[in-house]
């Protein structure tokens, strides 16, 4: 299976890093990953090309997680790619809402990079 | 103030004596999950709160108040480079971000744990200061909690205050 190629979507630039990281340590094989500080960034990324994961913060300035995944019905390139949400809320009506917009998962902070590995191979194609 | 499952907001004034315990719960989770470090009880508690760079995140709703984590810039260095790696030696930005998103997330684990908060209170962005001579005054009445836990033979300081 060729590298993947992510989009990782957060207001904050330390967590972008940390999850990249963590889908590294998890020994996910990636290729290009994307970064994006909130959902009216990661739409316009999301409709210069495909991507093979997307990882989303749920609460975000601008455009927030919820608004972005609805953004996503929209658009042709993000047809059947798997969107994660991490939040740091314990709020069970977020998740909730984002499971019923198109989210594949959810990850809750803190996290280990096990269980992002968890959490995200098996949405993926065979090989991660 | 109205939740986020459109309830009235319970509200949190008091200090509940089990909330130490479930702050140092919190942040001993975190730090092992984000930080790869192992943060311990100390047998004996630091008099007064010391070190170079502090993180708060401020908390609103059903509990108004401010979560703060204090440490030695050489224990921030070390907490950052263990989350966002190398780099981050070199860059004292990235150790404040740093420091910051890890009080965001023992604040975050810290609510999730309190059934009455966890829908009904929200966190500000993490505000991180530098520099050690300064004194963080709340409006009163308000409450509170310090402690520390060992961080590798130094001590990183927690702390709650909330508005009562």
């Amino acid at each position: 299976m060729s590298k993947l190629r992510v989009l990782i979507v957060d207001d904050s630039s330390v967590m972008r890093k940390i999850v990249e990281r963590s889908l590294r340590q998890a020994g996910l094989d990636l290729g290009e990953v994307l970064e994006a500080s909130n959902g009216a960034e990661a739409l316009a990324e999301v409709n210069k090309g495909k991507f093979d994961l997307i990882l989303s913060d749920i609460n975000m300035p601008a455009m927030d997680g919820l608004e972005f995944l609805r953004g996503l019905a929209g658009v042709e390139s993000a047809k059947g790619v798997p969107v994660v949400m991490i939040t740091t809320e314990g709020s069970e009506a977020r998740v909730v809402e984002a499971l019923s917009v198109g989210a594949k998962g959810y990850i809750r902070k803190p996290f280990t990079p096990e269980q992002v590995k968890e959490r995200v191979a098996p949405l993926l194609g065979g090989g991660q | 103030m109205r939740s986020t499952l459109g309830q009235p907001m319970p509200t949190n004034s008091q200090l509940d004596p089990h909330w130490k315990g479930i702050l140092e719960c919190a942040a001993i989770e975190v730090f092992a999950m984000m930080a790869n470090s192992e943060i311990t009880p100390m047998p004996e508690q630091p008099e007064q709160q010391q070190g170079e760079q502090t993180a708060m995140v401020g908390l609103a709703g059903a509990l108004c108040g401010m979560i703060t984590i204090r440490c030695s810039k050489e224990s921030a260095v070390k907490l950052a480079t263990r989350m966002l790696g190398e780099d981050a030696k070199s860059n004292p930005s990235m150790v404040g971000d740093a420091l910051g998103e890890l009080c965001n997330m023992v604040a975050g684990n810290f609510k999730s744990k309190i059934t009455s908060l966890a829908d009904h209170c929200m966190l500000s962005v993490p505000t991180v200061i530098w520099g050690e001579d300064y004194v963080m005054q709340m409006v009163k009445p308000n409450s509170g909690f310090q402690f520390a836990l060992d961080c590798e033979g130094r001590p990183v300081w927690f702390s709650l205050v909330i508005h009562d």
